[in-house]
C-alpha cells in the first residue's frame, strides 16, 4: 500500500510492485497516439493486456455547466470546442436541437449550405482519421497526403466562415453568411481532387498493403451485440454490420432528398472500419455534388423568420425601428424558448451527436446534456482492449476515432 | 441593503423578465396518436406503473417510479426492441421540487423510434444500475454520480470519472457555482505545494475574465511598461513608446549582389 507524503505523492490506481507477474503501465495522458488527453491504465501480462482502465477528464471544461449560464446564442461558439476536428457538426447539432425546441425551420438556402458544410466537415474529419490512424500504425506518408487534402477543405471552410478549426458557421435558425463567389466551383474541384486521391493515393497506399492489413485485420473486433450494448454509433456501429445511419433512418435537413448509400462493414474489425471510412468519404462527395446545383434554385433568405426568437437581417435592423428593438432585446436578454425538453440526434462524423435540452422558459437552458459519441466509444475500450497485445492498443484507439474535446466536455 | 441571492440555485438568472411574459409550452401529444409508441407503452404499462406518458417533439416521454427503473428498461429492451441506451443522465430539481429527474434515452433501431424514460428520485437515494442490461450505462452512470452525486447500486465501479477522485462537490448541481467553490480554488495549491503554501500563493483565480490592475506578471499597460513582476502599487512612470526601426538597404548599388544574377 502506498504511504503518500509530500515527497512521494499518491499515485492513483498505481501499484508497480505486485505479487503476480503483471505489470501496470500508464498509457498517456500525454501520448501522441492517445488522440488527446486519454490516460489508459493497462495491466500487462508480458505483452498481453489483462485489464484496461480508461481514465478521462483531463480536458474537462464544464461545457454543460457553461450552457446553463449562457444564453442560447452565447453558447453556440462553445460547441466548437467539443469535437474540434469537425466543429460545424457540433454547431449544427446544437442549433438543430434549439430550433426543434423553438419549432422553427431554417430556410431552404441555409439548409443547402448547412448540409454542404456538414458533409465537408465529414470529409475533414475522415481525412484526419485516415491520416492519424495511418500515422499511429506507422504509415507516415498517408498522413502527409491526407493532411494536404484536409488543408484544401480547411481553406474552403476558411473562405466560407473565416475560421479553420472553430467554425461557428451555423446559427440557430440558419446560417450567418451566404456562400462567397467562386466557392462552389472550388468545392467541385475539391471533390474531384479528393475522389482522385482516394482512389489513387490512399487506396493505393493502404488497401492491399500487406503491413497495413496485418496490423488491422482481426484487430479490435466488436461483435454487433457489444456494439449495441456499449452504445456505439456511427462508423463504430456500421463497422459491426448494423446499418443504422441517422441521416437515413431519422432524416434531418436535406438528407431525405439526397441519394446516398450507407456503407456497412461486416468484418467487425479495424480493417473493416477503415474501409468504411473510405466508403463514407465517397458518399460525402456524392452528396456534395448533388447539393451544388440545388444551391442555385434557392431563394436568398438565410435566417428563419421568427421575430420572437431570431433577429431580423442586418438591413432591417439598420432601417426599421421595431426590428432594432427586437434585436436589442434578443442580444441583451437572449431568446426564451418554450418550456419543454427535446433530444435531437444527428449523425456527426464520429457517431451520434445529440443534444438534450431542458428548457424552463428562461433565456438560460435549465439543463443541457451533450451526448457525445466518443464518450461511449472510450467506455468500450475497457472491454475491447482486454486480451489484445500492446502493439494493437494503438491501432484500436486509432480505429475508435475518439476525440477528447467531446469525451471530457 | 444587500440584494437577496437565493442559495439553492447560484446559476445565472435573467436580469429582466417582462411582467406580462407568458411562458408557452412545447406541443405535447397523446401517446395514442402514434401507434408504434402506443404499442410500446401498452407493453410497458402492463408490468410497470406508468405515472405519465406523452409524445413531445417526436419522442415518447414516459415517467415511472424510480424503483421500477431496472424492470422498465429490461421490458423496453427485451419486449419493445429498444436495443440501445444512447444516453442517461439527470436534471437537478432540488430547488424546485426537492428531487432529481433521471432520464434514460433509448433507441429502437428497427423502427427508428426514440423514447425517454424519466423518473424522479430524492436526494440521497440510489438508483438501480442498468449496467447488466446496457454496458453503455457504465460510463453514463459514473458521470451522473460525478456530476450530481446520484449513486447507482450494483455498478461495477462506482467512482468519479471526469473530476479527480478526491474532489469535493458535484459540479452540475444548481448550488455549485460556475467558477467553482471554495474547495476548488484551493485544490491545485494544496495538491502541488501543500496546505502550508496557501498563504504565500493565495487562492486560484477561477474567473478567466478577471484582470488584476497591479499584476505585472501577466498584464502590462501600453506606455507604462515596467519590468516583469515589478511592484506598481505606488504607481508607475510613463515610458516613451519606442518603435522598432526598419533599416532600408538599397541593394541596387553598393554590394551589387543580386540574387537573379547568381549562378
Amino acid at each position: 500500500m502506498q504511504q503518500p507524503n509530500k515527497l512521494s505523492p499518491f499515485f492513483e490506481n498505481l501499484n508497480f510492485e505486485r505479487d503476480d507477474n503483471t505489470m501496470v503501465i500508464n498509457f498517456g495522458p500525454q501520448h501522441p497516439s492517445a488522440h488527446g488527453q486519454l490516460r489508459l491504465v493497462l495491466e500487462l501480462d508480458g505483452e498481453q493486456v489483462v485489464k484496461a482502465y480508461p481514465d478521462i477528464g483531463y480536458l474537462h471544461r464544464g461545457i454543460e455547466k457553461m450552457a446553463e449560464n449562457m444564453t442560447y446564442n452565447e453558447f453556440l461558439p462553445t460547441t466548437d470546442r467539443l469535437d474540434y476536428i469537425a466543429s460545424t457538426s457540433n454547431n449544427y447539432a446544437y442549433a438543430l436541437a434549439v430550433e426543434k425546441l423553438l419549432g422553427i425551420e431554417a430556410p431552404r438556402r441555409a439548409q443547402v449550405i448547412r448540409t454542404m458544410l456538414l458533409e465537408l466537415n465529414r470529409l475533414i474529419s475522415h481525412l484526419f482519421f485516415i491520416a492519424t490512424h495511418a500515422l499511429d500504425v506507422g504509415a507516415m506518408s498517408v498522413f502527409l497526403y491526407a493532411f494536404r487534402e484536409r488543408e484544401f477543405a480547411m481553406d474552403l471552410m476558411e473562405d466560407y466562415c473565416g475560421a479553420r478549426l472553430t467554425h461557428s458557421s451555423v446559427r440557430i435558425g440558419g446560417v450567418p453568411l451566404d456562400i462567397p463567389d467562386g466557392w462552389l466551383s472550388q468545392m467541385r474541384d475539391f471533390c474531384d481532387k479528393v475522389e482522385y486521391e482516394l482512389e489513387h493515393t490512399y487506396n493505393a497506399l493502404l488497401q492491399e498493403n500487406r503491413i497495413w492489413k496485418m496490423r488491422l485485420e482481426d484487430v479490435g473486433v466488436i461483435s454487433p451485440e457489444d456494439a449495441l450494448s456499449w452504445g456505439c454509433t456511427g462508423p463504430m456501429l456500421r463497422g459491426s454490420g448494423i446499418a443504422y445511419d441517422i441521416r437515413k433512418e431519422e432524416p434531418y435537413e436535406l438528407y431525405s432528398e439526397l441519394d446516398f448509400d450507407i456503407p456497412v462493414a461486416d468484418t467487425n474489425d479495424s480493417y473493416g472500419r477503415y474501409r468504411l471510412y473510405m466508403a463514407e468519404m465517397t458518399e460525402s462527395i456524392k452528396i456534395i455534388r448533388q447539393l451544388i446545383p440545388m444551391y442555385d434554385e434557392t431563394e436568398p433568405q438565410l435566417m428563419a423568420h421568427a421575430p420572437k426568437y431570431i433577429s431580423a437581417p442586418k438591413e432591417e435592423i439598420m432601417t426599421q425601428n421595431y426590428a432594432l428593438m427586437q434585436h436589442f432585446v434578443l442580444v441583451t436578454q437572449g431568446m426564451r424558448p418554450p418550456k419543454g425538453e427535446v433530444y435531437v440526434p444527428t449523425e456527426s462524423p464520429k457517431g451520434e451527436l445529440g443534444f438534450y435540452i431542458k428548457s424552463e422558459g428562461e433565456p438560460y437552458a435549465y439543463r443541457l446534456k451533450c451526448r457525445a459519441p466518443s464518450f461511449y466509444h472510450t467506455g468500450l475500450l475497457q472491454e475491447l482492449l482486454v486480451g489484445t497485445y500492446i502493439a494493437d492498443v494503438v491501432t484500436i484507439i486509432g480505429s475508435t476515432n475518439i476525440v477528447f474535446g467531446e469525451v471530457d466536455r | 441593503m444587500r440584494k437577496y441571492v437565493p442559495k439553492d440555485s447560484v446559476q445565472k438568472k435573467a436580469y429582466y423578465t417582462d411582467r406580462f411574459h407568458v411562458v408557452p409550452s412545447t406541443p405535447r401529444e397523446d401517446v395514442s396518436t402514434d401507434e408504434v409508441f402506443a404499442k410500446h407503452l401498452e407493453t410497458l404499462s402492463a408490468k410497470v406503473e406508468v405515472k405519465s406518458a406523452r409524445i413531445e417533439l417526436g419522442s415518447m416521454v414516459v415517467e415511472i417510479n424510480h424503483k421500477d427503473n431496472y424492470k422498465a428498461v429490461e421490458i423496453l429492451r427485451d419486449e419493445c426492441g429498444y436495443a440501445q441506451l444512447t444516453e442517461m443522465s439527470a436534471v437537478d430539481y432540488l430547488a424546485k421540487d426537492g428531487n432529481f429527474e433521471v432520464f434514460y434515452q433509448l433507441l429502437n433501431l428497427k423502427e427508428a423510434k426514440r423514447m425517454r424514460l424519466v423518473m424522479r428520485i430524492e436526494q440521497g437515494l440510489a438508483v438501480e444500475s442498468v449496467v447488466p442490461l446496457f454496458k453503455s450505462a457504465n460510463f453514463a452512470e459514473r458521470e451522473m454520480f460525478d456530476m450530481f452525486g446520484i449513486v447507482s447500486n450494483n455498478h461495477p465501479l462506482m467512482k468519479r470519472i471526469i473530476m479527480p477522485d478526491d474532489w469535493e462537490g458535484h459540479p452540475l448541481l444548481k448550488t455549485y457555482p460556475l467558477q467553482g467553490d471554495e474547495f476548488a480554488s484551493w485544490y491545485e495549491v494544496d495538491k502541488i505545494f501543500g496546505k502550508d503554501a496557501r498563504e504565500a500563493i493565495g487562492p486560484e483565480n477561477r474567473d478567466p475574465s478577471r484582470i488584476d490592475r497591479y499584476d505585472t506578471k501577466r498584464f502590462s499597460r501600453v506606455g507604462y511598461e515596467v519590468p516583469f513582476g515589478a511592484d506598481i502599487s505606488e504607481g508607475e512612470t510613463k515610458t516613451e513608446i519606442e518603435y522598432s526601426k526598419t533599416f532600408l538597404v538599397d541593394y541596387t548599388k553598393g554590394s551589387g549582389k543580386q540574387l537573379d544574377k547568381r549562378k
